[in-house]
């Protein structure tokens, strides 16, 4: 069972892999920058564990490892959005 | 309530991908980031209710930390400094997805519990690819900032040594799969990844850092990715697949756009391109012909058609309001206005686009190489603004040269040539530039914002 767990993940991360394709191809050049800060923000996705390790009943190893995860990742994340959403701002045509 | 949990992280998934469909256009492009956002928000709040989450005091402050950090970062940096801020990202990001794959280790051996052989490995994986992105975007800050030199560094016995310390990684693995207690030799996998993330990008030189932010980029997606196989989470292996397939996809362009392979920019090339080659310093020494802003200004007085090709040259000057007035007064004056964007100006992909949109240039005068390349033949005047190697005839002609083979834009099709810069020194590539001693171009000598400044000034006074 445990097994066929994983082999399920292989399968959502390869398909996955291929969406990523597919989109990351349509976007044009000249929001390339966007594009790696906007996605650089969604790999940032990993402060959903830091948030689970931070909060643990028992304060072990493991929560300061969360927590300095948490701050690393809250970082990526608002940063990451904030700095894009403030470069697409200033995408316009005149 | 698990079963609703999943259910959001599927429609953060959902709303991940959306977003990112919507970076299709520039129309839709902020929304779609917001949409992204909105995911990420959903997936956050989701999880703070998961049962396992029990004392809140160290999440506030991690995340009131993180985004006075983060925020601050956002709002201060500078257009020009946005390679370096999307490099330090990067690195937090893969910083985080090891610093998870650690703790969950220590959370499932506090517990006692049994590992199953692939939670090991996707923890190693984790753990080695978030360091090599963390301290690796970390060197590639370093780099943009001027803080590491921007210069390719060899240092002995470079490959094999880089070689050794992945086969100790993986010697490591299969230690820590037969011996799962023995946390040193996780610590062990952690510092060699940490040493490979430096060795790996400190060779790398300056004007190849779009190949390296976008590598890293990939990267940290990937250790996101992993980081879902440990904790067994869909949506963050979809979200890090995401982004693993866009770093990818940006680096294959660049390095299609410097006709290199990814070894070659990985391993430092170019090394040696200075001396081997330079067929323009062996011939006959041609002499450059060259322009002032007085001149210059009236020579755009009679023309058409102007092409601005912008570099690396324009952003380190801050040059793109004045390239934006430039545009302004040609325009009142009826001149067509276009800008010719290399897909490697700059040191990340698109720099140069976000640069002139800061500048309020609208984005349809922005054209890509291949849409505009064609055109050169037509156009009267091409203006280069600190780019170089990228419109070097060379590479289309001299199978000597290093950056031969490379895509360039064929400036020097068009009817006169202006190429602003400081001297006539060399690019990047370390070869001399043949187009400066060509007939039909005028070198307009000066840092990019005051030579045009000064010609603004005089297109004003005619």
């Amino acid at each position: 069972m445990e097994n066929l767990d994983l082999l399920m993940q292989i399968y959502v991360f390869v398909l996955a892999i291929f969406v990523g394709f597919e989109l990351i191809t349509k976007v044009p050049p000249t929001l390339h920058t966007p594009l790696m800060s906007g996605s650089n923000a969604i790999s940032g996705i990993t402060i959903v564990g830091a948030l689970l390790s931070a909060g643990a009943q028992e304060f072990t190893i493991s929560t300061i490892l969360g927590v300095v995860a948490l701050i690393f990742a809250t970082i990526n994340v608002v940063g990451g959005y904030l700095v894009t959403d403030r470069m697409l701002k200033m995408f316009k045509k005149k | 309530m698990q079963v609703v949990a999943y259910l959001v992280y599927l429609l953060a998934s959902v709303l991940f991908i959306f977003g990112i469909k919507k970076l299709g256009s520039p129309k839709t492009a902020r929304q779609g980031n917001q949409l992204s956002a909105l995911g990420m928000l959903l997936a956050v709040v989701v999880t703070l209710l998961d049962q396992h989450i029990v004392s809140y005091e160290y999440i506030i402050l991690g995340i009131i930390i993180g985004s006075l950090i983060g925020g601050i970062l956002a709002v201060k940096v500078p257009m020009t400094g946005m390679p370096q801020m999307v490099g330090l990202l990067n690195g937090f990001g893969g910083g985080a997805s090891a610093l998870v794959a650690f703790a969950e280790y220590f959370k499932e051996a506090d517990m006692g519990l049994t590992f199953e052989m692939s939670t090991l490995i996707t923890i190693v994986l984790s753990i080695l690819i978030g360091s090599v992105t963390f301290t690796g975007s970390l060197i590639a800050f370093g780099k943009l900032q001027g803080i590491v030199t921007g210069k390719v560094v060899k240092y002995p016995l470079q490959n094999p040594i880089n070689i050794i310390l992945i086969l100790a990684v993986v010697a490591a693995t299969v230690i820590v799969v037969m011996e799962p207690s023995n946390i040193n030799v996780l610590y062990g996998i952690g510092a060699v990844s940490l040493l490979l993330g430096v060795l790996l990008v400190l060779p790398i030189g300056g004007a190849d850092m779009p190949v390296a932010v976008s590598l890293l980029n990939s990267y940290s997606g990937l250790a996101a990715s992993m980081t879902g196989f440990v904790l067994s989470n869909n949506m963050l292996i979809i979200a890090g697949a995401l982004v693993g397939a866009s770093g990818i996809i940006l680096t294959m362009i660049m390095c299609k756009g410097m006709n290199r392979s990814l070894m070659n920019v990985v391993l430092g090339g170019w090394e040696d391109a200075g001396s081997d080659s330079g067929a323009a310093l062996d011939g006959p020494q041609k002499t450059a012909k060259s322009i002032d802003a007085e001149e210059l200004a009236m020579l755009l007085d009679s023309v058409q058609s102007v092409v601005i090709v912008p570099g690396y040259g324009m952003a380190v000057a801050q040059a793109q309001h004045a390239v934006r007035d430039l545009t302004n007064i040609l325009e009142k004056k009826n001149i067509n206005v276009r800008f010719a964007i290399h897909p490697v100006a700059g040191r990340m992909p698109g720099h140069m686009n976000v640069l002139l949109a800061e500048a309020q240039v609208s984005y349809d005068k922005l054209f890509a190489l291949e849409d505009i390349n064609d055109d050169f033949p037509n156009v009267d005047l091409a203006i280069v603004v600190g780019a170089n190697d990228v419109v070097n005839p060379a590479a289309r002609h001299d199978e000597k040269s290093p950056i031969y083979g490379m895509p360039i834009l064929n400036v020097d099709y068009a009817k006169t040539v202006i190429v602003n810069k400081r001297s006539l020194n060399v690019g990047y590539a370390g070869i001399q530039n043949e187009l400066f001693f060509y007939d039909n171009t005028l070198m307009f000598f000066g840092s990019a914002k005051e030579a045009i400044n000064s010609l603004n000034n005089e297109l004003k006074a005619l």
